[in-house]
């Protein structure tokens, strides 16, 4: 067990190091960090005297290895944007992001909970081929439209919530803002994180449906129903228990990606999370900040696997036999 | 508690401003934060309009953009290299220290660093001398008639407190040492900082201190970055805020339709204009070999009257564009008249080019940026397009401002043939863009930076020192509209147009728009 767990922090450090490379790598392509940081009229050796201290001018694996080393430390050094340190900027968003995160993995869990028990149990009415119709609509149009939509039903038409922020927050000790105990915050976050929520929403509901659909063919359903249980019993106490398993995993997995991929939501919402400061860092070309959010969010996919990975491996005794007889 | 915070704040002011019945927030909205609360860090006309409402410089200009006093009361050119600033008496910065001669040579050093990205405002000066506690002397290598001309945006700090707050430097990047005065402020002007949130929202509060009478009846400025257009468009319309800017052309419709908003638009001061590559011997990406079709006037002459400048400004630019036909906003020079574009004229186009040796015309490929400039990468497709119709064939490469400016330096290959920028001048003044954009390149001497037609011509080059040291306007103006003439003669650039301002507001919102795009909140009246 503890050299599996080993083995997979390895792989893991491993994992952390090759996108955080790859990252660096790409970042060459996406333009000049002084032409950013500078006026207009300032002249070229005081261009070429910052990126000499900058380390600009150091060749790429020296700049790789000096990141290396920092980020170990926790030290991502200063944003050219905001000329202030990278960790202080991601931990001043981070709450923002999380929250959104989390409300709307809510949202999606709980509206998708009902809606796909629902189309499983009765897959041929015309209500539950409506929800299906309805769901592919939420797959196919882009977070960006769905975001301005809702905007300007909610926001300009009927001025029921918020277009843009974060409303009111208040500080909890510790430093962690919060907008959810604020009726400003409440209304704030219900926009966006329908918005971010859309798309998992259909996933697992459609998730769900597949699963109530093939648990219901299953021997042990049918035995129940001979035994004479009522429906409800059999749908609920017996079906939707065996369903729930790969719901669940999937589910945790998906919050990963909510978080990671808040970017396009937070910036219709001007949500001030950490993906909108990622957006804002590309297009100024920030490579500190860049740099550091990459590498924070492929350490949450990496935990979030080590973690799956552990679990399956306490949950599932197969593994664990073909893992011992790999050793021949 | 956060509330009743403000609650006081608000009440406080109010008091402090004589009394008013009744509390008025303003809240605005625009594309990107202020990038630093330092005025010395960063040269960005935002981040720099904003400061100009807490911070203020030696001189300040009106909503006209005219001169008028800051914190110096008047300024005399004593010597040809040494001019003389009076300082005001009785102006207290925001913590209640008094600003003196002492702020003024304070700051030079300050922004005189090389971490100081205002640095250009004062370059040329060898010395600030302190003559007495509220006269302050500068001392420059040459005779400098517009030393004051970028000024309105080069504010004082309080030596004091930047000292008591380790903020004598800008924020060092390479170090990364953070200076106290990117998250502080303590200026002399008309505002302060009462809240900052980095991305979220900054709150200010009028400085019951100011010494200059306020036109404005605020008790309370909110602002909120909002980055994406149509957020920003819908966050007017549905009344959250009360001003933003700015408001894509395609929505001054929509904004103008809307109930109780509008949108104030006016010609800004920025010139968008083509270059061409004027100085390598083989064009690149074409398939003219041997040769580089540019140099020869003509074929410039043809591109000029291949342009269709109304229909661009019609269809692309919506009505918000001001044709122009010399480098400068008209604004910013008083002979800008004489002037006129060559017309558009596609069979004189397709003659020229003929005459030139190009009867068929040739290929080659334009480069653009698609997010600095109104609607950019839609002119660059009308242009290329026109320009096929007299047979320069050219593919557009758009992209990220980034990493145009990047590829297009000459630090990046000066990768193009022709393409597309803009240029405000930050002395609003024609020597600049002479210098900058026309002088024959020399990074050196500081010369052309930005010059990438690659353009050349002694007597321009010759005219331009004369102009920045010329101190008689008659004289100085006429030197000015020579070195236009060659360089128009000569189609050393395509001006095209000046784009136009759009600030969209509530209808109850009185505010005066200045052509720099700088949005000072003392003009702002809410009724």
């Amino acid at each position: 067990m503890a050299a599996f767990i080993l083995r997979r922090l390895a792989q893991s450090i491993l994992v952390m190091l090759v996108v955080s490379l790859v990252a660096f790598y790409m970042f060459q392509f996406l333009g000049d960090p002084i032409n950013q940081m500078v006026g207009i009229d300032t002249p070229l050796a005081e261009r070429e005297a910052l990126r000499e201290r900058l380390g600009l001018n150091d060749p790429m694996i020296i700049r790789f290895g000096k990141f290396v080393l920092n980020a170990a430390q926790l030290d991502f050094g200063l944003s050219y944007q905001h000329k202030q340190p990278v960790v202080d900027l991601l931990m001043e968003r981070m709450p923002a992001t999380i929250e959104l995160s989390f409300v709307s993995a809510i949202i999606a869990f709980f509206l998708a909970l009902p809606a796909g028990v629902y189309t499983g149990l009765y897959r041929n009415r015309w209500s539950s081929k409506a929800l299906l119709t309805l769901s592919l609509v939420g797959i196919s149009i882009p977070t960006f439209l769905i975001g301005i939509l809702f905007i300007y039903l909610f926001a300009v038409i009927l001025h029921w919530l918020p277009s843009f922020g974060r409303g009111d927050v208040i500080t909890l000790p510790g430093g962690w803002t919060t907008g959810l105990l604020t009726v400003s915050g409440l209304k704030a976050i219900i926009l966006p994180a329908t918005t971010l929520g859309l798309f998992t929403l259909t996933l697992i509901m459609r998730l769900i449906r597949a699963e109530m659909l093939e648990v219901l063919r299953t021997d042990y359903i049918k035995f129940a129903r001979a035994r004479g249980l009522t429906n409800r019993a059999v749908n609920f106490g017996h079906a939707l228990k065996n369903t729930l398993v790969p719901v669940i995993t999937v589910t945790g997995l998906l919050l990963g990606n909510l978080i990671a991929f808040a970017i396009i939501t937070e910036s219709v919402f001007q949500w001030p999370g950490m993906g909108r400061l990622f957006l804002q860092a590309i297009q100024e070309v920030d490579l500190p900040v860049m740099s550091a959010y990459l590498v924070m969010i492929s350490f949450l996919f990496v935990v979030i696997n080590l973690i799956v990975d552990i679990l399956y491996y306490v949950v599932d005794p197969r593994l664990r036999v073909e893992k011992s007889g790999g050793g021949h | 508690m956060r509330k009743a915070f403000t609650a006081l704040a608000v009440a406080a002011a109010v008091a402090a401003s004589g009394g008013m019945a009744e509390a008025k927030t303003f809240k605005w909205g625009f594309q990107t934060d202020t990038s630093s609360l330092d005025p010395h860090a960063h040269n960005v006309t935002f981040t720099l309009g904003f400061l100009g409402n807490v911070y203020e410089g030696l001189v300040r200009r009106d909503a006209d953009l005219q001169f008028e006093p800051g914190l110096a009361v008047k300024w005399e050119n004593v010597e040809p290299t040494r001019w003389r600033f009076y300082l005001r008496q009785g102006v207290k910065f925001h913590n209640g220290n008094d600003f003196n001669a002492d702020d003024v040579v304070f700051s030079f050093e300050r922004t005189n660093n090389e971490d100081a990205n205002l640095r250009g405002r004062v370059v040329g000066i060898t010395e600030v001398v302190k003559v007495d506690d509220y006269t302050v002397d500068f001392i420059t290598e040459k005779p400098n008639p517009i030393i004051y001309y970028e000024w309105d945006t080069w504010f004082m700090m309080d030596k004091e407190w930047s000292e008591a707050n380790g903020a004598t430097t800008p924020t060092n990047l390479s170090k990364g040492v953070e200076s106290f005065a990117a998250h502080n402020a303590n200026g002399t002007g008309a505002f302060m900082i009462k809240e900052r949130q980095t991305d979220v929202k900054t709150v200010l509060v009028p400085n019951p201190n100011w010494w200059d009478k306020p036109q404005h009846n605020l008790t309370e400025v909110i602002m909120t970055p909002i980055g994406q257009d149509a957020t920003r468009v819908a966050a007017l319309l549905s009344g959250e805020v009360d001003m933003v800017y700015p408001v894509p052309v395609q929505d001054i419709d929509r904004v103008n339709k809307n109930d109780g908003t509008s949108v104030m638009v006016g010609p800004e001061l920025r010139t968008i204009f083509l270059y061409m590559d004027l100085f390598r011997d083989e064009l690149l990406y074409s398939n003219v070999k041997g040769k580089n079709p540019f140099k020869d006037v003509k074929v410039r002459q043809a591109m000029y009257h291949a342009i269709d400048i109304e229909a661009i400004k019609k269809k692309i630019m919506r009505g918000l564009a001001d044709p122009s036909a010399i480098m400068i906003s008209p604004k910013l020079f008083d002979r800008s008249e004489n002037f006129t574009r060559l017309p558009y004229d596609r069979d004189k186009a397709k003659a020229l080019l003929a005459e030139a040796g190009y009867p068929d015309g040739f290929e080659t490929r334009m480069d653009c940026p698609n997010d600095r400039y109104v609607n950019d990468e839609q002119i660059c497709q009308a242009i290329v397009s026109m320009l096929a119709k007299v047979g320069i064939k050219s593919t557009l490469v758009a992209e990220p401002k980034a990493k145009y400016f990047a590829r297009i330096a000459p630090k990046g290959g000066s990768d193009y043939a022709f393409g597309l920028l803009g240029w405000t001048p930050g002395s609003f003044d024609s020597h600049n863009v002479l210098l900058s954009l026309l002088n024959t390149p020399d990074q050196k001497a500081g010369r052309g930076l930005y010059n990438y037609s690659g353009y050349s011509n002694a007597r321009v080059d010759e005219l331009t020192d004369l102009i920045g040291s010329e101190t008689d306007k008659e004289k100085r103006d006429a030197m000015i509209e020579e070195a236009f003439r060659i360089t128009t003669d000569e189609v050393a650039t395509i001006p095209l147009h000046q784009q136009a301002l759009a600030w969209g507001k509530r209808d109850n919102i009185e505010l005066k728009q200045r052509a720099d795009n700088q949005f000072r909140f003392y003009y702002v009246n809410v009724k």
